[in-house]
């Protein structure tokens, strides 16, 4: 059963009275063509303009939608001879990140992402997409291999953060995601990073380092989950629409602060909706990207990379009237 | 009114910092300024005193947190240092209800202009470079100016040649920046690997607290890493573990000794012994031929 959000009912109401009345032709043998059609075109016009104009919040739904395509969907949807592979090497292999190897229209890569399961079971198997530290140190483990072996690296985030738990804790979640912003920092391979879903802080952020940084349409990227915003401000997590406004998360909103480089548009009505066009479209953004990155020499990517990341930040001085941006 | 103002206005600042009370310490119930009660051990205290003890109880040892200037005091050979980009303030990138407010009272309360502090000076002779985070300024959180400072001192440190001690105490992320205060923790740990490559060496001491965006960034990339006792060291909050596991926690769960006994800290180092502890590190660094690294084998 589809999960429906909210702000699409209009829509499901119309699209099941257009079937219901072709029911109804077909059973009487009637021609009622040019109803249908009349109510064809409004549907037609109703979504563009619920999907034009979505607020934050409701792309936040449409971001934690349960058929939206995850990782493995992704990995196998847009590169031939993919070949996941598993293991820390240190404690345990994560199901919450995957990761392998495989041709992107004949260039090999390394391939991580997030994996978020599509219904309760395999949610409980993947953890939901909350990684711990072994996740991280899986996924650093294969990206110092891609390194070795000269392959770039794409990684796709979606999460609702790294996990909070005991046994994360105790085996340093915090060192685990501070090292491989520390390694992924200075990879002399091409890094492009896609947020996919659910981009929530360092949880994220411990896979995403990288010279490109994509963001699908509808997906969200912030610093703490509008949940977690709207209790910590309003001490109410009910507020998370306002919050999920105020903390500008948007592939838009981070478009325009420069913390993104591209928005990749989604299918309409978001990317579980056509699922196989939204992995072709990430395909050919991922790809375009890593085209340029590609003839760059391992010194220049790795200097960029830098520059990119130091120049982020608005501050002032008491000492010139301008707020400035960031940069040495 | 605008920042510059605000800063003349406000601060011709009682830079004089005044003992922090615990976050712990219910106020009020002992007069404020002379004596100070331990959460630990209740002891009522005389502030003159605690201050010669480093803000240590003397009855139980209980390490109350020090501010960014008291750190850089009583850290540096004879209190003296150079400061780095104090000029550096906040600006309002998302128009954040409120954010503004709070750095005006932050930077009233503490003297500061942000939740960090940083600078050079030597240490038993050695020169280096050093920061410190001030957990009264909106929780020590880490948005651009903090990470922009952070990295700076890095960068001097690279430039000049000099170790690296930063002492961490902080509540993470600054919310109040979204997505510009995240980022922080890329930039810092981009600079820190920077600084590694060319052999530099890093202290980090985490303090009470060290969680969040810092511990999960620059705090845990040190070549060696130091805490002080009882400090409160993680990732995610214990409120959020225990609604998460929905099971209770050990009492010293994500203290510097339990993150010791996990293998996560070289070591745990009282505050008394904290100047001969970095410079022993210091010495033996310098034993190489300089205070730095590799680069000394001519």
């Amino acid at each position: 059963m589809e999960k429906r959000l909210p702000f699409e009912e209009p829509l499901y109401e119309l699209e099941e009275k257009i079937a219901a009345l072709k029911r109804f032709m077909a059973e009487q043998n009637l021609d009622l063509g040019e109803e249908v059609e009349r109510l064809e075109a409004r549907l037609a016009h109703l979504k563009v303009e619920t999907y034009r104009n979505l607020t934050p919040w409701q792309k936040v739904q449409i971001a934690r939608h349960p058929n939206r395509p995850t990782t493995l969907e992704i990995a196998q949807g847009m590169l031939t001879d993919f070949l996941e592979l598993h293991g820390d090497r240190l404690f345990a292999d994560d199901p919450a990140i995957v990761g392998g190897i495989g041709l992107l229209d004949g260039i090999p890569v390394t391939l991580i992402g997030h994996q978020k399961g599509r219904d309760t079971k395999e949610n409980l198997a993947r953890n939901f997409g909350m990684p711990h530290p072994e996740g991280y140190r899986k996924a650093l483990r294969l990206m110092e291999q891609a390194e070795k072996f000269g392959r770039p690296i794409i990684t796709l985030l979606n999460t609702p953060g790294a996990y909070p738990g005991k046994t994360a804790e105790e085996r340093g979640q915090s060192e685990a995601i501070a090292r491989n912003l520390r390694v992924m920092s200075a990879l002399s391979v091409p890094i492009v990073v896609v947020v996919v879903g659910e981009g929530a802080s360092g949880g994220a952020l411990g896979i995403g380092v990288g010279d490109r940084i994509l963001m699908l349409e509808y997906a969200w990227y912030s610093v703490i989950s509008p949940e977690g915003a709207a209790a910590l401000l309003w001490k109410d997590a009910k507020e998370a629409e306002r919050a999920a406004q105020t903390m500008k998360i948007t592939a838009q909103d981070l478009l325009e602060l420069g913390i993104i480089d591209a928005v990749i548009p989604e299918p309409l009505g978001g990317a579980h909706r056509d699922k196989p066009e939204a992995i072709r479209r990430i395909k050919a953004a991922v790809k375009a990207a890593l085209l340029e990155l590609m003839p760059l020499s391992p010194k220049t990517l790795v200097d960029d990379r830098y520059e990119k990341y130091r120049r982020i930040g608005r501050f002032a001085s008491l000492f010139d009237e301008t707020p400035s941006t960031g940069g040495a | 009114m605008n920042w510059r103002e605000f800063f003349r206005k406000s601060t011709k600042a009682k830079r004089a910092p005044r003992p922090l009370p615990s976050p712990t310490q219910k106020t009020g119930d002992v007069p404020e300024g002379i004596i100070e009660k331990c959460p630990q051990c209740g002891a009522l205290l005389y502030t003159r005193e605690l201050e010669q003890h480093l803000y240590v109880c003397p009855k139980c040892g209980h390490h109350f947190p020090m501010s960014a200037p008291e750190r850089f005091r009583l850290t540096f050979d004879g209190g003296r240092f150079f400061e780095y980009d104090a000029d550096l303030v906040s600006d309002d990138p998302l128009e954040f209800p409120g954010y503004r407010e709070k750095l005006e009272q932050a930077m009233q309360k503490t003297g500061l202009t942000e939740a960090v502090m940083t600078g050079e000076g030597t240490i038993k002779g050695h020169p280096v470079v050093m920061a410190a985070m001030d957990g009264r300024f909106i929780m020590g959180s880490m948005g651009s100016v903090v990470g922009e400072k952070i990295a700076r001192a890095i960068e001097n440190a690279r430039i000049k040649r000099y170790p690296l001690i930063i002492f961490a105490a902080s509540g993470g992320a600054r919310m109040q920046e979204g997505m510009l205060s995240l980022m922080q923790m890329a930039k810092t740990s981009a600079a820190v690997e920077r600084f590694h490559r060319t052999g530099g060496l890093f202290i980090s001491v985490l303090t009470h607290p060290t969680t969040g965006g810092v511990s999960a960034s620059f705090a845990m990339l040190g070549d060696y890493l130091f805490a002080e006792p009882g400090a409160l060291i993680g990732f995610a909050g214990r409120r959020i573990i225990e609604q998460t596991i929905r099971q209770e926690l050990p009492p010293d769960f994500q203290t510097a000794e339990f993150l010791l006994r996990h293998g996560q800290l070289d070591r745990v180092v009282p505050r008394k012994e904290m100047r001969d502890v970095l410079g022993k590190v210091l010495a033996v660094h310098a034993g190489r031929g300089r205070s730095g690294g590799k680069a000394a084998s001519v």
